[in-house]
């Protein structure tokens, strides 16, 4: 009986703890991310944003989050019922289950696997899943062009990620996230391979289906795409996968190039601070600049979304590879 | 060269990055909202709101009854009854006007030879039931009443353009 405790209960219920205690974070920052942006775009549109509920407005992820739980779920007629409220679910947990291989600072992971980084990159190839099963269940035309079109994007933009990845791995030699930040500790990746930088950053606006790739959701064209269909919570469900999604890829922007919990430079009082503190902060700077964009740039057409990720992308990341691996070999600075 | 120009811009995304330049500058300037309930922008003299009937100094109403504006409203939202008073003066027994139909153009003022009839400063009268957007004499008359000095002052400041 105290074996069973020992062994098996216990272990689940440390694990749950670690779990919650990652996840509820995460909420909280998708929230407040959603009022960072509309006060962030707010300000670069001469608005003041939300500033009613709460001091500065802060209470009004909340007031939303709330409105959206009371409200009535409706499920069309027509629609895969099974299915439909499947999807955003899928989408949710699938923000959520990446967070998993995610050091947030040294040893602050939850399992710190060896493919890390391919369990990641499959992850978010699988949150096309929970669009495209959205857009089918709905049996509506906007919902399924809205779906068409997002798969199309995120499949197309994820070949250009794995070539990024690919690149940052040729300079370290490992699949594990952990060993990835640790290999940054002379120099941050996004300066020897500042190109590929820049590459991953605008793959990851139209991994996300941000603007300007926020074609899915065009309201000019389809409404908002795929979750027209959708109301309160299944709504919400969706809402707050997208912006776990934004969060995901900038936390593994800032694994792959930003130096993941590591600190500017290598002083005491700067290695003072704990390693989540500077974690956070780049993770931040990188949702700033997604929702800077968002203010900045219009939507791209579907064609030259299409172009710029096959025709431009796509030779550009090889090409980088080839010269990455070429210089690696060529001045033998292979990953100890 | 062109070719050459053109690409040098689009690989270094010059363009977007000026973009983004501007839009930052445009995050460190001052707002132009105004914070509505409690902060409320300039009205002009001429502005065109709730309607009211004035008094003269000495309580009387203005209104003589010519019918001038029900004759020009243009939507028709102005009713007007009248008969002689004892004192042989001729004063309306009805003024009705309905704030539902009427489209806020400022004809009944501009026809109104005693200044009796005028659209005051005031838009803040929503109300919850349609049946309160039905004004008669005496919502219009407390109207003045209320808004007597904003109203003369207004007038005041737009005299010397008539």
């Amino acid at each position: 009986m105290l074996e069973i405790w020992t062994d098996y209960a216990w272990p689940l219920i440390w694990i749950i703890f670690k779990i919650l205690l990652i996840v509820i974070p995460l909420l909280i920052a998708v929230a407040y991310l959603t009022y960072a942006e509309r006060k962030v775009i707010g300000s670069m549109q001469l608005r003041m944003g939300p500033n009613v509920v709460g001091p500065f407005g802060l209470f009004q992820p909340f007031a939303d989050g709330l409105k959206l739980l009371v409200k009535e779920s409706i499920i069309p007629t027509g629609s895969n019922r099974v299915v439909f409220i499947l999807a955003p679910m899928l989408t949710f947990t699938l923000g959520l289950v990446g967070w998993a291989v995610i050091p947030v600072a040294d040893g602050w992971v939850l399992s710190d696997i060896n493919v890390g980084i391919l369990y990641l990159f499959a992850v978010s190839s699988l949150g096309v899943y929970g669009i495209i099963m959205a857009g089918w269940a709905s049996n509506s035309i906007y919902p399924f062009l809205g779906a068409l079109r997002s798969a199309a994007q995120m499949v197309s933009y994820e070949v250009s990620i794995g070539f990024v990845i690919v690149t940052v791995l040729l300079a370290v030699g490992s699949l594990n996230m952990t060993d990835i930040v640790m290999a940054q500790q002379k120099v941050w990746f996004f300066i020897p391979l500042f190109p590929m930088f820049v590459i991953f950053l605008i793959s990851g606006l139209a991994e996300t289906n941000r603007a300007p790739f926020d074609l899915p959701e065009a309201e000019a064209e389809l409404v908002s795409g795929y979750n027209v269909e959708y109301s309160a919570m299944s709504f919400a469900l969706f809402f707050l996968g997208e912006y776990a999604n934004m969060i995901l890829i900038s936390a593994m922007t800032v694994i792959l190039f930003l130096g993941g919990w590591l600190p500017p430079f290598d002083l005491a009082f700067l290695n003072w601070i704990p390693g989540v503190i500077w974690f956070s902060l780049k993770v931040s700077l990188i949702l700033f600049v997604f929702l800077w964009v968002r203010a900045t740039l219009p939507r791209y057409r579907y064609d030259q979304l299409m172009r710029l990720g096959w025709k431009v992308f796509l030779p550009f990341s090889l090409f980088w590879v080839v010269v990455t691996a070429g210089a690696i070999v060529a001045f033998d600075w292979y990953p100890k | 060269m062109a070719l050459f120009d053109g690409t040098t811009r689009s690989i270094l995304l010059l363009e977007i990055i000026r973009g983004m330049w501007l839009t930052l500058c445009y995050l460190f300037k001052k707002k132009v909202t105004i914070n509505y309930p409690y902060e409320k922008g300039p009205l002009s003299p001429r502005f065109r709101g709730e309607h009211v009937l004035r008094r003269y100094p000495n309580g009387e109403e203005r209104c003589i009854a010519c019918k001038l504006c029900e004759a020009v409203c243009p939507a028709q939202a102005i009713t007007i009854e009248a008969e002689p008073r004892e004192d042989g003066s001729r004063r309306t027994t009805r003024y009705d006007i309905d704030m539902t139909k009427c489209i806020y153009c400022g004809f009944c003022q501009e026809s109104c030879p005693v200044d009796a009839i005028v659209e005051g400063p005031n838009f803040e009268f929503a109300t919850e039931t349609r049946e309160e957007l039905m004004y008669n004499k005496e919502k219009l008359l407390e109207n003045g009443d209320r808004w007597e000095s904003e109203i003369a002052a207004a007038l005041t400041a737009d005299a010397p353009y008539r």
